[in-house]
């Protein structure tokens, strides 16, 4: 491909390893940096190498290979390996654009919403983050994503942590992520320990090939399963254990909200993707049971039940914390009917919510900085007042409810069709039902900003105040690309198809 | 007389040992048990001795704040750094053997470093988390008890 021959040939054969790295070193050197803006630059040029490298990874990818990088030089199943194949790629693409994005939107955001002594030490924290989710999606080896996963999760305690200085209530939210995020990463690893038990081994690929070679492997490899699916269940907010969620996302500072929204909780379900369908395997008799019994039953319960929570909440960015919980549900039964179609479309889904939720919480962190306003019914009159910002809230709703010709029709029409062909009609009627409740929910914010006047304080309107360039940015490229993605879906098609390939056939795997 | 001067002549002894046997492990480690994560929770001990027997501001005079928040930093460094180097070299990251002409001496060097890098990172964490409940104001002051 005409792109790849552009890359240095060290960003590609070293891309896998590099692009956890350098945000873990340059993330240690910001947090010491005296200044801030220094401190953004730093997180701004390092994100953005590692967009190039896994942009750069994912063009390979399309051109089909795959990559093993070996940790050290050693060989796996001793060694540390990184594998880089259709699975992960596009996720690596997704959090690092995504952690671009976030950046560019932090400079006027960060300066509003975190203590001037702070921010340095926000951005080396952002940027560990973004190391642990890397690597927790790169890496090969079990127990390294145990590693990383605590690495991302500590940080993001921290950077929600972080929003106190705007709202008090964000310690407490920080407090019970940690809490619920611990016992997560805890059974994660408890998971890991009786696969280990069952296989001896801790690299991805080998513990798939004894498992497959034992048929499923005796009840260590069941009890192991079902820790790994809980602990996972906890950091993706599968949906009775959601808890941690509404106040993490509704108290921090927009600019973690939109990251967290966007990429945790992906990388996440990303890594019950990988070990649902590669480690384990859907024909063992529990994990087919699980798959059809337990991630379908709680993800129906969660788009019906967490949607309806999101209407009546006050505050707007619980609305949309709620109804991200509501979207994990979509992506779940994807997984849970287990065909091609469906897991390309839960797939879809994962990448697609995370472009709409990323335009919506950058939307709503852009009303706080420019009227401190976070409850629906302040929102009167927005459409007047910040005009480019309600428009790509708008898109971005009108995309999560999935209007045609919005990413978000795409994805739920594709599950929807691969439920149908499943025989699924009530999964069917289950995604409509719950499209019209993200219509009550959205259309409630819509209808008070784009019909009521805006306020008026001391007899005069509120004046017009649009946010600043450096937030409308981010907002409407992700606003834009969403509705890119609705008219022509062909690369999201393909790398969603290709993920969906390594997961039934294990290609590249 | 100052109070607690048998802790305080005692701990005088002892402090310099508990740093001397933190180094101790640290190189024992490529040997036997042992190794960077240990060796930095016993020389931050000592540090942490000493600010128990002759206050924490003694102690961070000792040990400034500063240096713990550069050493953490520079913890990570010097392990991330080794794998750099080994990049530079042409291997994979974290490749000692590359290192030194013969490989098992690059891998010797290597670990020697990447233990280093734990060393600093662990010792220092340590003091910042002990710092920074120490200087935390107490609620309460000790009369109202």
């Amino acid at each position: 491909m005409d792109i790849l021959s552009a890359y240095p040939a060290w960003l590609i054969t070293h891309g896998a390893a590099l692009l956890v790295v350098l945000p873990l070193l340059l993330g240690a050197i910001t947090a010491i940096l005296p200044r801030e803006r220094l401190a953004w630059i730093v997180t701004l040029i390092v994100t953005l190498i590692c967009t190039a490298a896994a942009f750069g990874l994912l063009l390979t990818i399309f051109g089909g290979e795959t990559q093993l990088y070996k940790m050290g030089g050693w060989d796996p199943p001793h060694g540390i390996s990184y594998v880089i194949d259709g699975l992960n790629t596009p996720v690596l693409l997704l959090i690092s654009a995504m952690a671009v994005l976030c950046t560019i939107y932090g400079l006027p955001s960060v300066a509003a919403e975190v203590e001037p002594k702070k921010r340095a030490p926000f951005y080396g924290a952002f940027l560990i983050g973004v190391a642990g989710l890397l690597g927790m999606v790169a890496t090969g080896d079990a127990f390294n994503v145990f590693v990383f996963l605590e690495v991302s999760s500590i940080s993001t305690y921290v950077l929600v942590a972080m929003g106190a200085s705007r709202d008090r209530r964000a310690l407490t939210a920080a407090y019970r992520y940690l809490i619920l995020g611990s016992i997560g990463a805890t059974f994660f690893v408890i998971g890991v320990g009786f696969l280990y038990m069952e296989t001896g081994t801790l690299n991805m690929a080998d513990m798939a090939r004894i498992l497959s070679d034992l048929g499923g492997g005796s009840r260590a490899a069941l009890i192991g399963f079902g820790f790994i699916i809980i602990g996972l269940g906890l950091k993706l907010a599968m949906f009775p254990l959601h808890m941690w969620l509404p106040g993490a996302y509704a108290y921090a500072p927009s600019f973690v909200t939109v990251f967290l929204a966007s990429t945790a909780t992906k990388a996440a379900l990303y890594l019950m993707l990988r070990f649902t369908f590669t480690v384990f395997d859907p024909s063992f008799e529990y994990v087919g049971t699980v798959l059809t019994y337990v991630i379908i039953s709680m993800a129906v319960l969660g788009m019906l039940l967490a949607s309806l929570q999101a209407i009546f909440q006050t505050d707007a960015r619980r609305t949309l914390a709620f109804s991200s919980i509501a979207q994990v549900g979509y992506m779940l039964l994807g997984v849970g009917i287990g065909t091609a179609a469906s897991l390309s479309a839960g797939y879809l889904h994962l990448i697609n919510h995370a472009i709409i939720k990323g335009a919506l919480f950058f939307a709503v962190g852009a009303f706080w900085y420019r009227y401190g306003i976070t409850r629906v019914e302040d929102f009167r009159g927005l459409s007047k007042m910040m005009p480019w910002t309600m428009g790509a809230f708008t898109i971005g709703g009108l995309s999560l409810i999935g209007v045609p010709f919005t990413a978000g029709f795409v994805s739920k029409y594709n599950l929807a069709s691969a439920a149908a062909s499943n025989g699924w009609w009530w999964a069917v009627g289950v995604i409509m039902a719950t499209s019209v409740l993200a219509i009550i929910y959205i259309g409630r914010i819509l209808l008070i900003a784009y019909f009521q006047d805006p306020p008026e304080v001391d007899g005069k309107v509120v004046a017009k105040k649009e946010a600043p360039l450096m937030m409308l940015i981010p907002m409407w490229g992700l606003a834009i690309l969403s509705v890119v993605i609705g008219l022509n879906a062909y690369w999201m098609d393909r790398a969603a198809d290709g993920a969906a390939q390594v997961l039934l056939l294990g290609v590249g795997g | 007389m100052t109070p607690h001067v048998i802790l305080r002549v005692v701990s005088k002894f002892l402090i310099p040992l508990i740093a001397l046997f933190a180094f101790y492990v640290q190189f024992h480690g490529d040997y036997g048990p042992g190794g960077g994560f240990q060796a930095g929770v016993i020389l931050a001990a000592s540090v942490i001795l000493y600010a128990l027997i002759f206050g924490l501001d003694e102690a961070k005079k000792a040990i400034p704040p500063s240096w713990v928040r550069i050493g953490m930093t520079l913890g990570v460094l010097v392990y991330g750094g080794t794998g750099v180097i080994t990049w530079l070299l042409g291997a994979e990251y974290l490749n000692y053997s590359v290192l030194a002409e013969k490989s098992y001496n690059g891998q010797h060097y290597g670990i020697l470093l990447v233990e280093l890098g734990v060393l600093l990172a662990v010792a220092s964490v340590m003091l910042a988390i002990f710092y920074a409940f120490g200087s935390r104001e107490p609620d309460l002051s000790d009369e109202d008890w």
